[in-house]
This record gives C-alpha cells, structure tokens and sequence, in this order.
C-alpha cells in the first residue's frame, strides 16, 4: 500500500467579495505519509484552520483536489463527504466540543452510534478508548467535571473511536497548561499515531514542536517550504 | 491499555457478520436513523434541566387551558342537553324555532294525533317542559324545571332511587331528580310537601338522572296533566312528541311526514347536535372558546417554540461539531423533531393530568361544575400540540441545517 495518506494540490481558498475579497489559502500543495505527525504552524489568519478545514472534508476549496489514502474528498456528494468524515477523520477540537449533557463515555461513545452501533455496546467500546486515554474511572461523570487536559484526552478517545486513518487536531494546546500540553502531545505521538494512521496538527504553540516529525509553515495563505515541509 | 489492544477495523466487521439484530437493524436500514442518535438527542434534551423544565411548563400551561376550555364547553353541552338524554326517545318533533329543551314552543295536540297515524311510528307520546316557582318551607323560591311526561305510558321516566313510580298518579305527586341541585329544595323526603305556583305538591318518589341540566335549577317530573294543569301556559301545552320508530329506516319518511304538517322531526343526537350547534353559534360561547383556545395555542406556540429554539442555539455548536464528525442531515433533523415530539406529549401528558386532576378537585367544592374531558378534546389536543412541536421544530431544524462545521474550527 502507498504510504501517502494525505495528498493536496494547488488548494486555494477565496472568502467575502468585491474588495473584502481575500485569498486564505492560495495554491497549496503538499504531501502527507501514514505514521506521519505533520505540523501546520504559522502566525494567526495565516489560514492553517482553513487548510486543516478542506483536508477534513469540512470546507470545499475553490481550486485544487485533497485525496486521503486514495480518496478525492471533493468530489464526494454531501451524505458521502459525511460518511468520509465519520470513517476517516478523528477530530480533536480546539475547544473539544464536548457534550456537557452527556457521560464521559456517551461522549465517546458518539462516533460508533453514528455508524450505527448498538447503544450497549458502542458505550462498551468507548470505554475501551477511554482506558487507552487513561480516563476509564471518569466514564460516567460528564465533561464538565473533568480538568482541561481530561477533556482533551475525552476528545482524543472520541476521534480515535471512528477508527480514523487521519486525525485532526486543531490547537490541541491552546487550552491546556503547559506541562498538561506537552504530556498530551507526547501520549498522541506515542500511543495515538500507529503505522496505518496520519496525525496533522495546527498550532502556534511552539513548545510542542519537538514533537513532530513535519513541519509546514504557513504565512498569508502559503506555505513557506514550498512543497515538502521541513523535517522537523 | 493501549491502541493495539483494540480490534481493527477488518476484526470488528469480523466479529459483526452474523449478528442478527433484527428490529433495531430493520429499523436503521429502512428509515437509515440510529436509535442511538435519537437516544442521544434524549439524553441532550433531559438532561438539559431547566430549558427542558422551562420547555414543559410551557406546553402543559397550553395543553391545560386547551383542555379546560374545550372541557368547559363539553361539560356544558352535555348540561343543556340533560333532558333529551335522560329522556331517552329516539325521535322528538318540536316547532321549527326550538333550539334547545328550555326554547321549547308549544304545538297543538291534534300534532300528536297525526304524529300517530304516520307509518312507522310505533308510538307517540306526548312531553311537557316547562318552569315553575317552588315555595320551600322555610319560605324561600326555589324555580324548578318541571317536566310532564305522559300520563298513560310514563314513558321518558326517570330510574327511581326511592318510592314506586305508579304514585305519580297519586294526588299532587312529583317526582324529584337527586342531582347537584337537590339540596335548593332543602333536601326533601318521601312525603315533603311543598307549594308549586300555588298548588300543593307532595314528594313521592326521588329518582337518580345521567346529566343534570346547565342552568343549576332543581327538576321535578310529574305527569303530563298535572304539569299542564300547574303551569300557566298558552293556547297550546304540547312542548315535545316523543316518538318510538319501529325501525330507523322509518325515521326520513316520519320526518317527511312531519315536515308538511311544518314541523320538525330529529333524532336524539340530532337533537343535541342542534342544541350544540346553537350554543356555540348563537351565545358567543363558541367564538370564547375559539379564542381562548386560539390564545392556548398561541401562548404553547410560542412558549415552546421560542425555548426550542434558544435550546437549539445554545447547542448550536455542538450539533455542528457532530455534523463535522460525520452526523448527516437527516440524523440532525431526526434528533431535532425527536426531542420536539418528547417534550410535546411530555407536556400533553403532564396537561392532561393537570386538568383532570383539577376538574376533580373543583368538582369536590362545587358538585355541578361543568367540565368533561372527552376524547374529542384529547385528540384536538394532542392535534395542536404535534402542530407546536412540529413548528418548533422545524424552526430549529432550518438553523441547524445552516450551520457550518467550519465555523466550529474557527471558533
């Protein structure tokens, strides 16, 4: 199997109109590998988050294609770009986006119910990645109740039940301490990437750097390295 | 634990084929909506206390005043068509004019005569109603609706609860009817005697009716003679013919029959459709209780659909971080209506309760209280409330479909 998980061309991303008009992303390429821990940093609107948006199939690009593993994202109908997501994209959202009505497991448990899993036993292996997360004896207290880096790991355990090959994490850090920042990264770069897995982080935070094992830099909608990044 | 210790992907679809679960799998592929989405969007709703508190108060206050109203009304309708009910005949002949038992207009008695002679008329009776003013002992007035049912027959008589029915004949007999309004004749007894529009009158027999009549006055039945010969009356004393068909399908040509002498034959719902259709057409009640239960709706509509939304907004992220995870449309708009209809019926159960419980409650202070809960009401009910909660709904829905999980990235 081609070891290419992730492979954007030309990506271009153009907001507003007339002269409010702005290029977000303009004519982005690159290539990302399974096993891969590939970092987007560069300063604020520098359009990382924009970028990150059309390679998760969230956000259609006016130029360009996105393939992961052999996908062409964008030419996906919306019930098929959904089913894309679910099945292989994790997200780790800057804020979690946790549900704070829910337990700790249901939270989890989220992604196996939207493939339709058994109620019983979608709960069951939730907490499964809630042990891998470590937080398996917080199953049933709701989110709220959990430290900003138990969230984290909540939400790390909730992408990582859809069984993704990419995981996306947008500022995983921006919230956390920074110890607690630095411990999280080190349990996704160890326990989290495996070899048929591609993790690509947006982030500034460049306490963290060391960990990764690419690194683009954005800056006004481009990527500086030109094509292939830097190795980190 | 770590990551390899959970099956892979190819494992668990292994591990999947053969399972059969039948209803739940049926369900998914016909209608393609998880049950577990729906559990989560229950979940999301429930354990959100106060808006969900806040959701239900607002749907029960409707339901509640939908019910009352509507109950009111019901209970007053079955009031004002006491007599014809307790009476029971399946065919009455009444003037043209009448509109309701105390409209009665009395018709001439050779009416009865050709009323007997139509084919398919089994028999023929005659009936008086009318009011009348008691003086009790202590010397209060007390009116009465008196009520005169044939003399050879008795028919339309009342089920007596003490005495013997054939003392009506005796002299100055009346029968009284032990409903709610008993008591304003001073509770009297087998024997109490009293004055009606000055004639001497004595108790001999109390009897027990279906439905007691809606303008809160006590009934006395005696027969036909006596009542005609006690109240003052016009030329003519007949108010009702009432009429045993010796098959329905005699009754459309009694009613030709009767038409050409110009008056009017209906049936015992037909009768009390009228007076119904009188009382909400013709007094006012039916446009107060088209309002008032307009207003109910309105105040459900926008009590619910307002906290629905607000609800939906706050959450609002959430269902663009779950539409970003991979939920689709549908599954969205599934677990939107699915809360809507849980707070609706929640809140249709917790009305009806409501109301029941305080129709029972006001019925224990004040015995004649008129107020019945029918399954008409229930299902007028449960009709508006499905509206609010679709509406509700659908409001939420168009929000949510527009959102853009890009905007969860962005923040």
């Amino acid at each position: 199997m081609e070891d290419v998980a992730i492979r954007a061309q030309a990506l271009t991303k153009w907001f507003g109109q007339g002269e409010a008009k702005m290029c977000a992303v303009r004519d982005v390429s690159f290539e990302a590998r399974f096993h891969e821990m590939l970092y987007i940093v560069g300063p604020s609107g520098s359009g990382k988050t924009t970028l990150l948006s059309i390679i998760s199939g969230i956000l259609r690009p006016d130029a360009g294609t996105v393939s992961v593993e052999d996908t062409d994202v964008w030419t996906l109908k919306e019930n098929a770009l959904a089913e894309f997501r679910l099945n292989k994209i994790g997200f780790v959202f800057q804020d979690y986006h946790l549900f704070p009505n829910l337990t700790t497991a249901e939270n989890v448990a989220i992604p196996l119910v939207l493939k339709k899993r058994d109620w019983n036993e979608a709960i069951r292996e939730a907490m499964k990645y809630l042990e891998v997360v470590g937080l398996a004896a917080r199953a049933k207290l709701p989110p709220t109740r959990l430290s900003g880096g138990e969230q984290q790991r909540v939400a790390i355990a909730r992408a990582l039940a859809s069984g993704p090959d990419l995981m996306i994490f947008d500022e995983p850090t921006a919230s956390l301490d920074g110890d607690t920042g630095r411990k999280i990264v080190e349990f996704v770069k160890h326990d989290v990437l495996t070899d048929h897995r591609c993790i690509v982080v947006v982030t500034h935070d460049d306490r963290i750097y060391e960990f990764a094992d690419r690194i683009l830099h954005m800056e006004d909608g481009r990527l500086l390295d030109g094509k292939g990044g830097a190795d980190a | 634990m770590r990551l390899d210790a959970i099956p892979s992907r190819a494992t668990r679809t292994v591990r999947f084929i053969g399972q059969h679960r039948a209803p739940a799998r049926a369900l998914q592929s016909k209608v393609g909506i998880v049950p577990g989405i729906l559990r989560i969007a229950y979940k999301l709703l429930v354990n959100d206390k106060g808006k969900f508190a806040a959701l239900l108060m607002g749907l029960t206050f409707s339901v509640f005043l939908m019910i009352q109203m509507t109950s009111m009304f019901a209970g007053m309708m079955k009031k004002a068509s006491a007599t014809v009910m307790n009476t029971g005949a399946k065919v009455w002949v009444m003037d043209r004019s009448v509109t309701n038992m105390s409209s009665a207009v009395p018709m001439p008695d050779y009416v009865l005569d050709v009323v007997r002679s139509i084919d398919g008329v089994k028999y023929a009776v005659p009936l008086y109603s009318g009011v009348g003013l008691v003086r009790l002992k202590s010397g209060m007035y007390q009116p009465v609706t008196v009520l005169g049912l044939d003399d050879t027959s008795l028919y339309g008589r009342p089920n007596l609860i003490e005495g013997n029915i054939e003392d009506i004949f005796a002299e100055n007999g009346f029968v009284v009817v032990k409903d709610e309004e008993y008591v304003k004749l001073e509770n009297p007894k087998m024997g109490t005697e009293f004055e009606l529009n000055d004639n001497r009158s004595v108790i001999v027999g109390i009897a027990k009716v279906p439905a007691s009549g809606l303008f809160g006055i006590p009934t006395l039945y005696t027969t036909y003679n006596r009542a005609v010969q006690y109240i003052p009356s016009m030329r003519y004393t007949m108010s009702f013919v009432l009429i045993e068909p010796q098959s329905p399908a005699a009754i459309p040509h009694i009613r030709e029959e009767v038409a050409r002498l110009g008056y009017e034959t209906v049936t015992e719902q037909g009768f009390i459709d009228k007076i119904t259709t009188w009382y909400m057409f013709h007094t006012g009640m039916g446009v107060n209780l088209l309002l008032m239960t307009a207003i109910s709706f309105v105040v459900g509509l926008s009590i619910s659909g307002q906290t629905f939304y607000t609800f939906v907004l706050e959450n609002l992220e959430k269902f663009g971080a779950l539409k970003a995870i991979g939920a689709k449309g549908r599954e969205l708009v599934a677990m939107i209506f699915f809360q809507a209809g849980i707070t609706g019926i929640a809140g249709y159960g917790l009305g009806i309760g409501l109301c029941a419980g305080l129709i029972a409650l006001a019925k224990l202070r004040v015995p004649d209280y008129a107020s019945i809960v029918t399954y008409q009401n229930l299902v007028m009910a449960l009709g508006m409330v499905l509206v609010i909660s679709a509406i509700s709904g659908y409001i939420a829905v168009r929000k949510v479909l527009r959102i853009d999980p890009y905007d969860i990235f962005r923040g």
